[in-house]
């Protein structure tokens, strides 16, 4: 038999816990380490925690 | 001449003493009583723990810092405070007792006009039977990441569990809390994901079962009652992102558990229902409770009057609404503003030093009666701001007068920034980047999640380890009082 074996999803298989919550496909889970894209983050991260910060002092 | 004397010089004290000591000047005298020769970036302990990093990357010494900013340095422990003086003088004193190998064990006291507790946590590991050794210290069946030393000792067991998972010997990874009354559930998650990608880098996953035990109630909980993010058009719990990201890595979890015994390769718990269990383990990190470090206060006439001070978990009284009352009843307004002890106006506490109203994250007992749920986390950001607040607070009262207005940093009108590394790397690193505001939810102000869902966010990815590595650098030269150090926030 023809098997889709989508590595990402295997996990949802290992318990009852791990099935009934969400886990990052491929493409999010690319996104997570992709340095173009990380780049642009970590300035938003920054700004957004810039705001935080100072709403707090 | 006025000396302001702040005990303990970690996140919080250090902050304090270090401002104080800019602002007041010459003129004025600060003193630092801390029982260490090293500052420490805790948050790095971590990255030490998994042998990324070493103990010299995250301390220096205090001392040349303490120097070079005219702060009188005593390195030893506070054992008691007299607010009130003794016998013939009024004048209020603390009593210490030095740790430096030089002058170890000998006692003396330091008169003071204003007092600032910043003794973070005693690390209380004989709360549970076998997690501590007795004495006061942590325990042979696991490890701790809280201290350098702690984290050191640590990623020597984690290498040994490596070069046995190396060898084909299967290894079950237990990383959690070790109390039903435990606080710094974000500590543990860090490691346990940290442990998660060196055994990835080290090809030997497949070999590892991992399980996270803790006392929150439901994962992403974290102490603070969870949070709530805006992510693709919906408000989401931070219960579904934990979750979502234990079953991506593969990690089982076990929750609203009180770990009631630890043996060797074994620990005992009860959880929530009032069930009990066991649950093995070759290799487990678990934070102990936490409670004050112990200090005790005397009238005048000697009497010990540390309940008037102090509450029974060890922290110290300040300007917080401690009235008990249900869940339901809780206020944001609860929360200290000014950290002023209400029985002696010239003492404060900052940081983890201070006793909180109640917890943040909904109280849960066992059918048992056993609590069960984290104590509110005082973070390395709330510390530092309580810190630089209380500082400006005494400045103004030594130069203004002792009408002075009072700084105020509530914990329920403030944000916190949070990154939690889940593995370290400069391309395959990954940290949650997390704000909340408030860090105290308001529910009057904010109805519904309790917090501005327009500041409290949360992502992961390799932008946030990036931010924790710089933070990592910053924070440090901070703390050294390198050029510009004012310049950066707490
Ligand atoms: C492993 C770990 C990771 C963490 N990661 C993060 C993170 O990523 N982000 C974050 O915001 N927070 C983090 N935290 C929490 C953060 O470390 C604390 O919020 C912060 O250190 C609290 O500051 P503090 O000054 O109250 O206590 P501490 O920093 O613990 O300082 C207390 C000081 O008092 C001294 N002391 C103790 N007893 C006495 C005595 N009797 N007399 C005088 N001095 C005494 C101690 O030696 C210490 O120097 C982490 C904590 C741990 C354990």
């Amino acid at each position: 038999m023809d098997q889709k074996l989508v590595e990402e999803e295997i996990n949802f298989q290992k318990s009852d816990k791990f099935n009934l919550t969400m886990i990052p496909g491929k493409f999010a889970r690319a996104m997570r380490t992709c340095v173009i894209w990380q780049f642009i983050r970590f300035i938003v991260i920054n700004i957004k925690m810039i705001i935080v910060v100072g709403k707090s002092h | 001449m006025a000396r302001l004397v702040v005990l303990g010089g970690g996140v919080a004290g250090h902050t304090t003493a270090t401002f104080a000591a800019k602002w007041l000047g010459s003129q004025h005298e600060v003193v630092v009583v801390t029982p260490n020769s090293k500052w420490n970036w805790i948050p790095s302990n971590i990255w030490v723990g998994v042998g990324e990093m070493t103990k010299e990357d995250v301390t220096f010494d205090l001392a040349p810092v303490y120097a070079k900013a005219g702060i009188t340095y005593h390195q030893a422990k506070a054992v008691s405070i007299n607010p009130e003086g003794k016998d013939d003088s009024d004048k209020p004193f603390v009593t210490i007792e030095y740790t430096s190998a030089d002058k170890a064990g000998q006692t003396e006291t330091i008169e003071y006009d204003y007092l600032v507790n910043a003794t973070g946590p005693k690390l209380n590991f004989d709360a549970t039977p076998g997690l501590g050794d007795g004495n006061g210290q942590m325990g042979e069946h696991t490890v701790s990441v809280c201290t350098a030393d702690h984290a050191v000792h640590a990623s020597h067991k984690f290498k040994e569990a490596i070069e046995k998972m190396k060898k084909g010997e299967r290894q079950k990874f237990l990383i959690g809390t070790g109390h039903g009354m435990c606080t710094c559930q974000g500590a543990a998650f860090e490691y346990i994901f940290n442990i998660e990608h060196e055994l990835n880098k080290a090809g030997v996953r497949d070999m590892a079962d991992m399980k996270w035990i803790s006392n929150e109630s439901f994962l992403g909980d974290f102490g603070m009652g969870g949070l709530h993010m805006k992510v693709g058009g919906y408000v989401v719990s931070s219960k579904l992102f934990a979750e979502s990201l234990f079953a991506e890595r593969g990690v089982d979890w076990l929750i609203g558990a009180h770990t009631s015994k630890v043996e060797e390769g074994k620990v005992h718990y009860e959880l929530l229902d009032g069930s009990t269990g066991e649950e093995e383990f070759d290799f487990a990190m678990l934070i102990p409770p936490f409670a004050g470090v112990g200090l005790k206060a005397y009238n005048k006439a000697g009497e010990d009057i540390t309940d008037t001070v102090f509450a029974p978990n060890g922290f110290m009284k300040v300007d917080a609404d401690y009235t008990p009352k249900p869940y339901e009843e809780w206020k944001a307004s609860d929360w200290p503003r000014t950290y002023q002890n209400p029985t002696y106006k010239n003492m404060f506490a900052a940081g983890i030093a201070f006793a909180p109203p109640h917890i943040i994250s909904k109280p849960m007992k066992s059918p048992n009666g056993t609590p069960i749920n984290p104590t509110p986390p005082r973070t390395g950001m709330p510390s530092g701001i309580i810190g630089k607040a209380v500082a400006h607070s005494v400045c103004d009262l030594i130069t203004k007068g002792e009408n002075a207005h009072l700084h105020e940093a509530s914990m329920a009108e403030m944000g916190a920034a949070c990154v939690a590394s889940a593995g370290k790397g400069i391309f395959d690193g990954q940290a949650a980047a997390m704000t909340v505001y408030p860090v105290v939810p308001d529910f009057d102000k904010y109805p519904g999640t309790g917090r501005d869902t327009d500041y409290t966010f949360g992502e992961i990815g390799l932008a946030g380890h990036w931010i924790k590595h710089i933070l990592h650098y910053l924070f440090i030269y901070k703390a050294k009082l390198n050029p510009g150090w004012t310049l950066i926030p707490e």
